[in-house]
């Protein structure tokens, strides 16, 4: 109680490490303009693992790729927004300290590792460079941290593969160098982008298991994005649903499986087989097409493919509102 | 036995891996299928299941004979296609017909919808004129495309819409027999439960029997009567659905099975799963014995040494696994 460390501390571990507040990044192409991410708010804490769910083009990976502004602009931008991370504005400081951020205290590891090492360095020197460029390593020191990450991820033989090239190594072990690349400066943020999408599910196992253990041993947050719904039921404590750019339900895991609010992640859960569940007769897709992100509609963007539509919902489109614990839903209709 | 649609027997695919430019010397092959035997039956959906690069895809071509297998044959009833001429096979492909994965690159860019529905038709019928017309906007209907779509380009539907019309044009010409190679991978997840339901509503319209091949092991449950599981080029374990997913028998099935997540935090807290160390070897330097012994958790001084056979350890359950 006279601590002032001790209560600090606590209350630092529930802080939140990332707060985004109404982040909007639009693409400006000759069709139109794509709202990719319109109005998306939430909250990371220190040490937590939040899943981003959604269907390709619902705005998880630019929603992302925002915090870092790593937008290829044109024709993307920023609209507007905040992301406070460690007290800082991401969206608004200088260049040279959106650099030192990225890599070193938020790192990303991407969907297809074959394509995000550069093909013509070893794996060694794609290490190494953020070492010596965040940690301070010279090239020898560098050589022999290198060497301990690779162990670290579970390579074998670390040493020997240190002057391996990419091609050298398989889809699965490229990852684990990605991985060891994303932990290289000891991050308080991970971004995880479909980490596992080009892999096999035993392989899918193996990394995600690799994820899991690397950062609560170091303590890192983590956005792990994804669109497959039994990896967030396992490895995520909180998620956060996406439809059209836009947030439709956020909340605890365990709350969002067991008593989804939103009739997107209703249907989501319905529409997909489950093999702890006996074997149904007939599965329950959600009607109608994914959404035209040019043409959207006025109100809800989920509305041409909702079972709960009402005439409001064409009118007005829903905010985020407080339906349970921590627990987020926009929209009109009431369901429990 | 009459009641068997088509048929596998010994059948291998091995691509040759040659070094030369001018007299090219074959230094290994890649044993992509390898000694691979089964059965569909009519108006049965056969799953195939099976990571990346374990011969599915080469098994479901060999049988088309869009790639004529190194050796074995394949009886589509009763007839073998692997000695089949190019003009017979041609006829016969009117009987079985494919659906790829990837309905982005399977429809012509420069082909309208309709084109694309109907070019088997003008193959082979004489079905022409308004009547072709009418039987395309017929087929759109029964896919759920509206037929006032013929006219659209492959770039103006969805991915779904899509695969839609890749579907309409496998049934144009009434086939017996569909492989359908992972037609739902490259689909969202909200979409991915419409195609699964109009698969199964065309089959028990139309009679259709399936091999359908995939990697998600839920999907395959849902949509299958049996299920085979592939491991480098060999079929590991075969049986009906309900036994395979019940009680499997080899441990790559299990192991399998138990690296699939199931969506719900709850079960997912308390089950327990098997890891798999290490990664398939590959498929030019196969190890000796049983192919999945560096990885198995159980194997025996007997896996590194010899090659388990395909045996019916059930009636209807065949295991290639020494401890089975």
């Amino acid at each position: 109680m006279n601590c002032p460390y001790g209560v600090r501390r606590e209350s630092q571990k529930n802080m939140s490490l990332l707060q985004v507040r109404d982040l909007k990044t639009y693409f400006y192409t000759d069709a139109g303009v794509i709202k990719a991410v319109d109005r998306v708010s939430y909250d990371l804490k220190e040490g937590e693992t939040l899943g981003l769910v959604g269907e390709s083009g619902c705005g998880k990976s630019v929603g992302a790729l925002s915090i870092l502004r790593l937008i290829p602009n044109p024709p993307g931008k920023i609209v507007g927004g905040e992301a406070i991370f460690e007290g800082k504005d991401l969206l608004r400081i200088s260049e040279d300290e959106i650099r030192q951020i990225r890599g070193n205290r938020i790192a990303m590891i991407f969907q297809e590792p074959m394509t995000s090492l550069n093909p013509v360095l070893t794996i060694g020197l794609q290490i190494a460079e953020a070492l010596e460029l965040h940690r301070g390593f010279d090239k020898k020191g560098a050589r022999g941290e290198v060497a301990r990450l690779l162990r670290m991820v579970g390579i074998p033989d670390a040493e020997r593969r240190i002057n391996d090239y990419p091609h050298q190594f398989s889809g699965g072990m490229c990852q684990r160098v990605m991985i060891a690349m994303g932990l290289s400066c000891n991050p308080k943020l991970l971004i995880a982008d479909e980490p596992t999408t080009a892999v096999d599910v035993t392989i899918q196992a193996q990394l995600l298991e690799v994820i899991k253990e690397l950062t609560s041993r170091l303590g890192t947050a983590v956005i792990l994005i994804t669109h497959n719904l039994g990896v967030v039921a396992r490895h995520v404590n909180r998620m956060a649903v996406m439809y059209a750019g836009r947030m439709v339900e956020v909340g605890p895991s365990v709350e969002v499986y067991a008593h989804p609010r939103h009739p997107y992640t209703i249907g989501l859960l319905a529409s997909v087989p489950r093999l702890d569940q006996p074997r149904k007769e007939r599965l329950v897709p959600i009607d109608g097409q994914p959404p035209d992100l040019i043409h959207l509609p006025p109100g809800c963007p989920f509305l041409p493919r909702c079972s709960r539509r009402m005439e409001r919902c064409s009118v007005e489109g829903p905010e985020l509102r407080e339906v349970g614990r921590d627990h987020m839903v926009s929209c009109w209709a009431d369901i429990d | 036995m009459n009641d068997i649609l088509i048929e596998a027997k010994n059948l291998s695919m091995f691509f040759p891996i040659t070094k030369g430019i001018i007299r090219q010397r074959r230094i290994a092959e890649i044993k992509a299928v390898d000694d691979v035997s089964f059965f569909v039956r009519k108006g049965e959906t056969l799953g195939l299941v099976g990571e990346s690069g374990c011969g599915k895809t080469t098994l479901g071509r060999c049988l088309m004979q869009l790639i004529r297998p190194s050796s074995g044959e394949v009886y589509l009833e009763g007839e073998n296609l692997c000695n089949m001429e190019a003009e017979q096979l041609r006829l016969i492909r009117q009987k079985m017909q494919i659906i790829f994965q990837d309905p982005f690159d399977s429809l012509d860019p420069r082909m309208t919808a309709g084109e694309i529905v109907a070019e088997p038709l003008r193959v082979h019928t004489k079905i022409r004129g308004n009547e072709l017309k009418e039987k395309v906007a017929g087929l759109l209907r029964v896919v759920g495309l509206d037929s006032s779509m013929a006219s659209r380009y492959p770039h103006q539907f969805s991915g779904g819409q899509r695969q839609r019309l890749g579907i309409a044009r496998a049934l144009s010409i009434r086939p017996k027999f569909i492989v359908c190679d992972e037609p739902i991978s490259a689909l969202d997840v909200s979409i991915q439960a419409q195609i699964i339901n109009l698969l199964e509503d065309l089959q028990s319209e139309f009679d259709l029997t399936y091999l359908f091949i995939a990697h998600d092991l839920s999907v395959v449950r849902h949509l299958s009567h049996r299920v085979a599981v592939m491991y480098l080029g060999k079929i590991v374990e075969i049986a009906n659905r309900d036994a395979l997913y019940r009680v499997a028998k080899h441990p790559y099935t299990v192991a399998l099975l138990s690296a699939v997540p199931i969506p719900d935090p709850v079960v997912e807290a308390t089950r327990e799963r098997i890891i798999l160390k290490g990664e398939p070897p590959s498929p030019i330097a196969l190890p000796p014995g049983c192919n999945f012994h560096p990885r198995c958790p159980i194997g025996i001084e007997a896996c590194r040494e010899e090659i388990p056979s395909l045996r019916e350890i059930e009636r209807g359950h065949w295991v290639a696994c020494h401890l089975a």
